[in-house]
């Protein structure tokens, strides 16, 4: 047996603590140069029209980016009407009635699969099924791929959050004599109402920064958006476009809409988390 | 006080909550058979040459998908190199030296790096770090080892180098809070013991930890990379967008995503549209794999932890 | 349904003798019906047998204790009262249990009326996630049609039957798990008897609560007998003696004897039933 000198060992062990050490400072200064650069850059570009006017042709100076912030609003509400509800009631169906079953298995199975599909696939998938069938990109079809990206993430989350709530209180609101489905609605979503609130609003923030499945859905826009039907201005692929321009307005713009987009969803993401850890500190 | 008649919507309720579940599973099922369909007409008419042809040529409708597929793999492949061991590394320290406060900023500071949209990735790298890597990585690279035909060319910083590093710090979160997590359930008492017989921390999580946790942390790997071979926005800012494969990490190139978000919405002919479909049926099937192969694994694995304890 | 002094009922098996006789037996009052009967009782959890040819009969306006070790069956029996087992895969029933002399477990009988008639206490509180005054609120909007002003009178009137007015009058806005676990538990049998119900099944009550909050529940069992007919499951044998009539003791799924309270904690017939008794095992 090879015999090791304890300062040796403690040598080594010295350094694997140097390491890991750096190794995590290196995540937290890749962090900070990450943000650093989308604010000092995205800063200035934050002003009153950023927020009220439309883009300016190339070359021109001002303009803003309003319709895709209204646009991006506008697609991601209607994925959040569009996919919540179904997302939930498939969350619902495997906490309540699926449990172990073999059909409950293969829609887990199915849902774990189109969580970890790319969503460019999903964009193209909505190309194939909305864009060429009608001939046309359109806004809905961008929150249509936007909501199949939710739908899986809102569904495994809400089961997992259903299946917290105590069996208890299930039977003793069904004990009353109240339905199955009232039972569910006003008792087990009351009793996990902080939790199914927090898993959407954490799956809205995921989706809210997602380009890829709108880069042929949604498709851009300089203009308003009016109507769902047509391609409709929203701030990533908005990102997209500009950052590829050869115009520096067009450049700023692009970082003024990458601070927006960074801040709305980490600011979610931290609040949220932040909310649900003071929640569990509490109790 | 009237007592009321009820009508029993109960069946209704659950039929409409199975209908979603099963929705969830026509969808994974939809996407499968559109892209077969959409794919159809590049399966006619190239066959398996498809996957094994590098030319990419709209303008006379040749169609391989050779580079993109290279790209993808070798641009992943130096994003698991570096995030893998960074991930394991960070794990540790959050787990076994870190105190607890210090612990849980990192590790939420690590966590928000994947809460980041992947467009940010995108911008910070096309405008940030690429240069930066053409600067003052890529020359001190090429010049370490003269003539080492991975370093090869002109450091332009945009390229297969810089898709991969992004790639890294993508699924480096990922990976950590998987790890993390799989750290934390080795159990106090087995680590104890190991102390208590004079180990140092690195003895304890080599010996003890590591081996407790390395089916956990492989499969978080295998998800860390079908997640890596899907991303798209970073690696389209920055790998360069050329259908060539070249041997040197410096070269511009191409990945499967990076092309379906350049060309998809130029593609006006039937063929070049089936043959980017093609693509996307191929990365569909790939990451299906990969997380076939996570589950079977995971799965293994929680029998065998489930056996051991 | 009248009671009989007849020993067993026609296809009743030995192993689960019905001692009714035992019952004039005792000094206990001979109950005048029956509210509950249960005849052939199977109970299966997938391929597991739980309950074995039960046969039980519940006095109207009396309590009935079931007794026994853990895991002999005894909740399990309770919760096919009301069917709530119904609401986990793979439990299944076979038999009959009669209330008023239908068949419950048929097909054909509304759940939803069930579980108005026959209310349920479980082992651990449960307030809804709601204030005081919607708990109560809850079940009577389910199953009446009735106006504010009504509300508030029935609700309060359950509070009062269930004694708890003069604890919760002032904070009947506050959230219902606010309450003390005692609290809670009563907020629970308010609940229950808001709707009206002629059962109350009661699922080891006080086991989850302390001694003073128990001995007001068990009071208000003694009061709500009146108008009640309660079962409870209770693994306290001297809870059983202080406030049951009847007493069946259960052992592995088998009713192993049955009859008046006194008469099962003096004099029992069986020597398991002793035996567990006098505390040579459970």
């Amino acid at each position: 047996m090879r015999h090791r000198s304890l300062a040796y060992r403690r040598g080594i062990d010295l350094g694997i603590r140097l390491i890991s050490s750096l190794a995590a400072l290196f995540g937290i200064a890749m962090l900070s140069w990450i943000l650093g650069t989308v604010m000092l850059k995205g800063g200035p570009a934050i002003n009153w029209e950023f927020f009220t006017e439309l883009p300016a042709p190339p070359g021109m100076p001002g303009g803003g980016l309003a319709n895709a912030i209204l646009g991006t609003l506008l697609i991601t509400l209607l994925a959040v009407v569009l996919g919540v509800p179904i997302g939930l009631a498939a969350g619902v169906w495997l906490a309540e009635f699926g449990q172990q079953s073999k059909t409950a298995e293969t829609v887990r199975f199915a849902a774990n699969l189109l969580m970890g599909t790319p969503s460019i696939i999903i964009g193209v998938f909505v190309y194939v099924v909305m864009v060429m069938t009608t001939g046309q990109f359109s806004g809905s079809a961008g929150a249509v791929a936007l909501a199949i990206i939710m739908l899986p993430v809102v569904a495994r989350t809400s089961e997992d959050i259903l299946a917290l709530v105590p069996s208890a209180l299930r039977e003793a609101a069904l004990a009353l004599g109240v339905p199955r489905w009232k039972a569910t609605v006003g008792v087990v979503f009351r009793a996990a109402k902080t939790g199914l609130l927090t898993g959407t609003l954490l799956a809205i923030a995921r989706v809210s920064g997602e380009t890829a499945p709108l880069l042929f859905t949604a498709l851009n826009s300089p203009y308003w958006p009016e109507s769902f039907n047509e391609p409709t201005a929203n701030l990533t692929v908005t990102i997209f476009n500009y950052a590829m321009s050869p115009y520096d307005d067009w450049q700023t713009l692009a970082w003024g809409a990458s601070l927006l987009i960074a801040a709305s969803v980490l600011g979610t993401t931290i609040i949220t988390r932040g909310f649900l850890w003071y929640r569990s500190r509490q109790s | 006080m009237q007592p009321k008649t009820h009508t029993n919507l109960d069946p209704t309720f659950r039929w409409l909550t199975l209908a979603s579940g099963l929705g969830v599973v026509l969808l994974v099922a939809g996407i499968l058979y559109t892209l077969v369909i959409g794919a159809m007409p590049a399966l006619k008419h190239f066959g398996f040459g498809f996957l094994v042809s590098q030319s990419w040529d709209p303008a006379f409708m040749e169609f391989g998908a050779l580079s993109s597929v290279y790209g993808t793999l070798i641009s992943t492949a130096i994003g698991m190199l570096i995030a893998v061991p960074l991930s394991l590394v960070i794990a540790l320290f959050l787990v076994e030296l870190a105190p607890p406060a210090v612990s849980r900023l990192a590790g939420g500071a690590i966590e928000l790096l994947a809460a980041i949209p992947s467009i940010i990735y995108g911008m910070w790298g096309l405008f940030v770090f690429a240069p930066f890597l053409a600067d003052h990585v890529q020359p001190r690279l090429a010049e370490l080892i003269p003539g080492f035909p991975l370093f090869e060319g002109p450091p332009m910083g945009i390229g297969m180098l810089s898709a991969g590093i992004i790639l890294a710090l993508m699924v480096l979160p990922f990976i950590t809070s998987v790890t993390r997590d799989v750290f934390q359930m080795v159990p106090a008492v087995v680590k104890e013991s190991a102390y208590g017989m004079g180990s140092t921390t690195w003895e304890v999580t080599r010996k003890v930890t590591i081996p407790y946790g390395i089916q956990g942390v492989v499969g978080a790997c295998f998800l860390g990379l079908g997640r890596a071979i899907g991303e798209t926005m970073a690696v389209t800012f920055v790998i360069g967008n050329r259908h060539e494969i070249s041997a040197s990490l410096f070269a511009a190139g191409n990945s499967i995503a990076s092309t379906l978000a350049n060309e998809f919405t130029e593609a006006s002919d039937e063929l070049y549209l089936g043959a980017l479909i093609e693509l996307g049926l191929v990365l569909f099937g790939v990451t299906l794999l990969l997380q076939l192969v996570a589950r079977w694994w995971l799965r293994r694995t929680a029998r065998k932890m489930g056996a051991v304890r | 349904m009248m009671l009989t002094t007849s020993g067993n009922l026609p296809g009743s098996p030995q192993t689960a003798p019905l001692t009714l006789s035992a019952i004039k037996a005792g000094t206990s009052p001979v109950p005048k019906e029956i509210k509950i009967a249960t005849r052939g009782l199977n109970f299966y959890y997938g391929t597991h047998q739980a309950l074995f040819e039960n046969h039980l009969q519940i006095a109207t306006n009396r309590v009935t204790a079931i007794i026994g070790p853990s895991g002999c069956g005894k909740s399990t029996h309770l919760r096919t009262y009301n069917r709530i087992f119904e609401l986990y895969r793979g439990q299944t029933v076979s038999g009959e249990v009669l209330l008023d002399g239908q068949n419950i477990l048929d097909s054909s009988c509304n759940v939803l009326e069930l579980r108005r008639k026959v209310g349920m206490i479980f082992q651990k509180p449960t307030p809804f996630p709601m204030s005081v005054f919607d708990n109560i609120a809850y079940g009577l909007k389910q199953h009446y049609r009735i106006n504010r002003s009504d509300l508030r009178d029935r609700v309060e009137k359950a509070l009062q039957q269930a004694a708890l007015w003069d604890d919760v009058k002032d904070k009947l806005n506050h959230p219902g798990t606010a309450l003390s676990g005692g609290q809670q538990q009563r907020l629970c049998i308010a609940r229950a008897i808001a709707v009206e119900p002629e059962v109350l099944l009661m699922d080891e009550p006080t086991s989850a609560i302390d001694p003073v909050a128990t001995s007001r529940i068990e009071e208000l069992i003694d009061i709500l007998k009146e108008r009640y007919t309660i079962v409870i499951v209770t693994h306290n044998m001297q809870q059983a003696a202080r406030i049951s009539d009847f007493t069946a003791f259960f052992y592995q799924g088998k009713i192993i004897e049955f009859g008046a309270t006194r008469k099962i904690f003096t004099n029992p017939d069986n020597r398991q039933t002793q035996d567990y008794i006098t505390g040579r095992f459970g």
